[in-house]
């Protein structure tokens, strides 16, 4: 079992969707666990831990931003 | 006589988190377990007050580590015993162009032994890593941070891994290659490297200097402002203009600030912080426009290369450290990027990188804007050296003055006239 943590931020027309809520439907072997976030008129962003197999989270990555939503690590920009 | 340096839990108390504030022991860890947000470290001032004193600095070694006290290390500095205490330049020239009196550069350019401000922090967190028991140092970077990170593992005999985008220009790379380290070039975009290292970071145990290393490694920026404040003769300046790429080095020029205050080494501390960031990439100055404390990243578009960070992950504190100030933040085009360059180079004779040209362009808009007055005492801080960005001037420099082997010819070309003896 692999606990991933991304920085997921969603677009002004995105905010309103229920991206995170479909992403459990489709991958119920993924464990999703929102740790911070800040929802707003304008901006959206979740700081989340994904738990489960990692090519089953890989797969829910890749579903997120099918979503159009920008999936980046945790810690943001690591190339300076 | 000075007293020996603090060591370990002395001085350090340990990493805290910047958003919910759990506090954890001073180990390799850069995220809060609790809430995801970043660390920094924590220190015991009331055991480093008594033993700091102007004097006791001033006695100490001519390099960032005369600071050693304020700096995130529990032992003796091992790495990069020469970086840093660079000169602060008393810009005339600069200053009666832009209009300021009192005009200072703060020279990183000639920082030891690679030439930008990333020597600082490279020492500090090598000097770390050692102590925290590894071997192997990585970091992922285009530029001035690789070189600095395969400088400093060369001469500390570490292992060093450094992570680039596979299409990185070839002096850059050659630049890292001198040195030998396991230079990787990543098969993928900007994003697929940022993912791939922050993964590999999760799963080695290396150091790396950027990601599990971050929160020694930022500390390092500290000690450009206690050097300015040092050499302007213990004296806070009324500006200090920041170039911004994660925003890191502006938030830990206000900390350091703070943290010379809190411990009574000035006596007035009124600095405004004023951030500049290139248009072509300028996430953190563009929210400080709109008024917002949150950022919306985007796709570096600039020639400032090593300020280009799209998605900073210290621009929400950069944003509340110049607020907290009554600091500015401006943004340059790549156009006005090169005429700072080439200014700062034609009026004081230093030739900085591109990220030079912001802070210069920023600091004649926020002189013009009126929101650095004439009398006020400015530092710009200058981070990275001009032979690394030559191509970004290239065209701007005009080219030599070819003529035959003849005193005639030279003369006539310059319009100088035949002088007797």
């Amino acid at each position: 079992m692999a606990h991933l943590r991304f920085h997921l931020r969603f677009p002004e027309d995105k905010i309103k969707q229920p991206v995170l809520c479909q992403i459990n439907r489709t991958f119920p072997k993924v464990d999703t666990n929102i740790r911070r976030a800040d929802v707003r008129e304008k901006t959206g962003w979740m700081d989340v831990e994904f738990s489960g197999d990692p090519a089953e989270i890989e797969r829910a990555i890749e579903g997120i931003r099918q979503k159009g939503v920008i999936v980046d690590p945790i810690e943001l920009n690591v190339v300076e | 006589m000075t007293k020996p340096a603090l060591k370990g839990t002395d001085k350090i108390k340990g990493l805290v988190c910047r958003e919910c504030g759990k506090e954890y022991p001073a180990v390799s860890l850069h995220v809060c377990d609790m809430c995801f947000g970043p660390l920094e470290v924590q220190y015991n001032y009331k055991t480093i007050k008594p033993r700091l004193t102007r004097k006791a600095i001033e006695a100490g070694p001519k390099s960032l580590w005369r600071y050693v006290d304020l700096l995130p290390i529990a032992g003796d500095p091992t790495v990069g015993l020469a970086a840093g205490f660079t000169p602060l330049v008393r810009a005339k020239n600069l200053g009666d162009e832009l209009g300021l009196d009192k005009l200072y550069i703060k020279n990183d350019t000639v920082n030891h032994p690679t030439l930008s401000f990333k020597d600082r922090v490279v020492s500090v967190a090598l000097t770390r890593a050692r102590e925290l028991g590894y071997d192997t140092v990585a970091c992922a970077s285009t530029g001035n941070l690789a070189n600095s990170v395969a400088a400093h593992a060369a001469a500390a005999k570490m292992q060093c891994y450094v992570f680039i985008p596979h299409d990185l220009e070839a002096s850059k790379v050659l630049g890292n290659l001198v040195y030998r380290p396991n230079v990787v070039e990543v098969e993928g975009n900007y994003d697929d490297v940022n993912r791939l290292c922050s993964e590999i970071a999760g799963e080695h145990k290396w150091a790396f200097v950027n990601v599990n290393i971050r929160p020694y490694y930022a500390e390092g920026s500290k000690t450009l402002a206690y050097e300015v404040v040092e050499q302007l003769g213990w004296d806070a300046p009324d500006h200090i203009v920041v170039p911004m790429a994660s925003g890191s080095l502006l938030t830990k020029i206000w900390k350091g600030l703070n943290e010379f205050s809190k411990l009574g080494l000035i006596d007035r501390m009124a600095t405004k912080v004023d951030g500049a960031q290139a248009e072509g990439c300028s996430p953190i100055a563009a929210a400080y426009k709109l008024g917002r404390d949150f950022f919306k990243p985007v796709k570096p578009a600039t020639i400032a290369k090593s300020l280009a960070i799209g998605n900073p992950a210290d621009g929400y504190y950069a944003l509340k450290a110049t607020a907290e100030s009554g600091g500015a933040m401006d943004t340059v085009t790549d156009e006005e990027i090169i005429e700072g360059m080439t200014l700062l180079a034609q009026t004081e004779g230093i030739f900085a990188e591109t990220a030079g040209g912001v802070t210069i362009g920023v600091l004649k808009k926020l002189v013009k804007q009126g929101l650095i007055k004439r009398t006020e005492t400015t530092v710009a801080l200058i981070t990275g050296n001009g032979l690394k960005t030559q191509e970004a001037v290239m065209n701007a420099v005009g080219r030599p003055t070819r003529i035959s082997p003849s005193l005639v010819d030279f003369q006539k070309t310059f319009g100088l006239g035949i002088h007797e003896r």
